[in-house]
């Protein structure tokens, strides 16, 4: 999967967790601020990720993490 | 090694003065019980254990005092059920653990309270690891309790299955999770390890190699991964644990009561001394500067991000 393609999916799948309008949102937004999430909320977004990708994200690799573009750099790493 | 062990026993028969002891005079344990922290009934010959302390039923002196009911009411004969489902109502999950702000305001009053100098010092000190050990002795009885309890008992889970959680979940003869459960030992990022039972829980059903994966790293495993592991029994859908694990009951129900008493006691060894090496480990690092440091941060901090590794 492409990086910009796998970057529209973690768009898509954030706005649908969140019930939120994806609009507007890119690869480089903080997804902490931009949907207003705190990091409770940032691992169910993990676990959906994980189950869309089947892949599994050690809690670890995502320190520092704030962007869509850096889940996907964690995400293809195990892809 | 610490003589915080022996210090918190000698503490122990000079201290009398308990942290939040708030165990409700109850003469006989009820049917049904509604409190602050979670509310029981009989269903269809199964208890029902229902937590709805928000934020996350965290445990603290409050969820401590009912949890004890159950486990006095698990030791009662007089409930005829044959199973117990332990379910969260709370939207976040499950239980995330300990509540730390409790145990951090606990630490911070002792401090107020101190009396100058050395003395001072070392009296504060076998004052707190009296009154840890005091919860941390209440909360391992709960747990025993249900650990071995002579009916099954399910947990059914959701969301957050975190620390002190864990380990309640862990005492459980069956788990069932749905896809948006996560389980983990945070306590390292404290200073702390598990100290309700969770690892001689987790040692005696999936290894030594399962517990440092967890505790070492702190990491957090969806429900899949926890199923591939051994640790839950079935993955549902999200919101569908608790009508899995009511059917669970209704199975285990079906069995005759003695052999399950039987069954039971003979595949769920009970890890006593390693239970009892675990709080005392708890409870000499629970003397560490470095604890509570790292309560302090966690508890001041206004961040979005706190719990993140």
């Amino acid at each position: 999967m492409e990086r910009a393609e796998l970057n529209k999916k973690l768009i898509e799948l954030a706005g649908k967790r969140f019930k939120q309008e994806t609009t507007g949102l890119t690869a480089t937004d903080d997804f902490f601020d931009k949907l207003g999430i705190d990091s409770l909320q940032a691992m169910e977004l993990l676990t959906d990720l994980e189950d869309e990708f089947d892949v599994e994200i050690p809690d670890y690799e995502l320190q520092g993490v704030t962007t869509f573009e850096g889940l996907s750099e964690v995400i293809e790493r195990r892809l | 090694m610490s003589a915080f062990p022996w210090q918190a026993r000698v503490a122990a028969s000079i201290v009398k003065k308990r942290l939040g002891d708030k165990r409700p005079a109850v003469a006989h344990v009820p049917l049904a019980f509604e409190g602050e922290a979670l509310r029981y009934s009989i269903v269809g010959g199964a208890i029902e254990v229902e937590l709805f302390r928000e934020p996350c039923n965290e445990i603290g002196t409050t969820m401590l005092s009912e949890l004890e009911i159950v486990a006095r009411l698990l030791q009662e004969d007089r409930h005829e059920a044959r199973a117990l489902i332990f379910y969260s109502s709370v939207k976040r999950g499950f239980c995330a653990g300990a509540d730390l702000r409790e145990l951090y305001e606990g630490l911070i009053q002792k401090h107020e309270t101190k009396v100058a100098g050395q003395l001072g010092a070392i009296k504060e000190k076998l004052e707190i690891a009296s009154e840890v050990r005091t919860f941390i002795d209440r909360i391992h009885a709960v747990m025993d309790a249900i650990d071995t309890a002579p009916i099954t008992i399910i947990g059914a889970i959701h969301g957050f299955c975190f620390g002190g959680g864990f380990e309640l979940a862990l005492t459980c003869d069956v788990l069932v999770a749905d896809k948006s459960a996560r389980f983990a030992f945070p306590e390292l990022r404290l200073g702390l390890v598990p100290g309700f039972g969770g690892i001689p829980r987790l040692r005696r059903d999936l290894g030594n190699a399962v517990v440092r994966d967890l505790l070492l790293t702190g990491r957090s495993v969806n429900a899949k991964r926890a199923n591939q592991l051994g640790l839950v029994s079935q993955v549902v859908a999200r919101g569908e644990a608790l009508k899995v694990a009511r059917m669970v009951a209704q199975q285990a129900a079906r069995f005759d009561p003695a052999t399950t008493r039987a069954a039971k006691a003979f595949c769920k060894p009970f890890p006593r001394e390693e239970l009892e090496r675990e709080k005392d480990l708890f409870i000499e690092l629970l003397g560490s500067p470095v604890v509570e440091a790292a309560l302090k941060k966690f508890v001041e901090s206004d961040s979005v991000r706190p719990y993140l590794p």
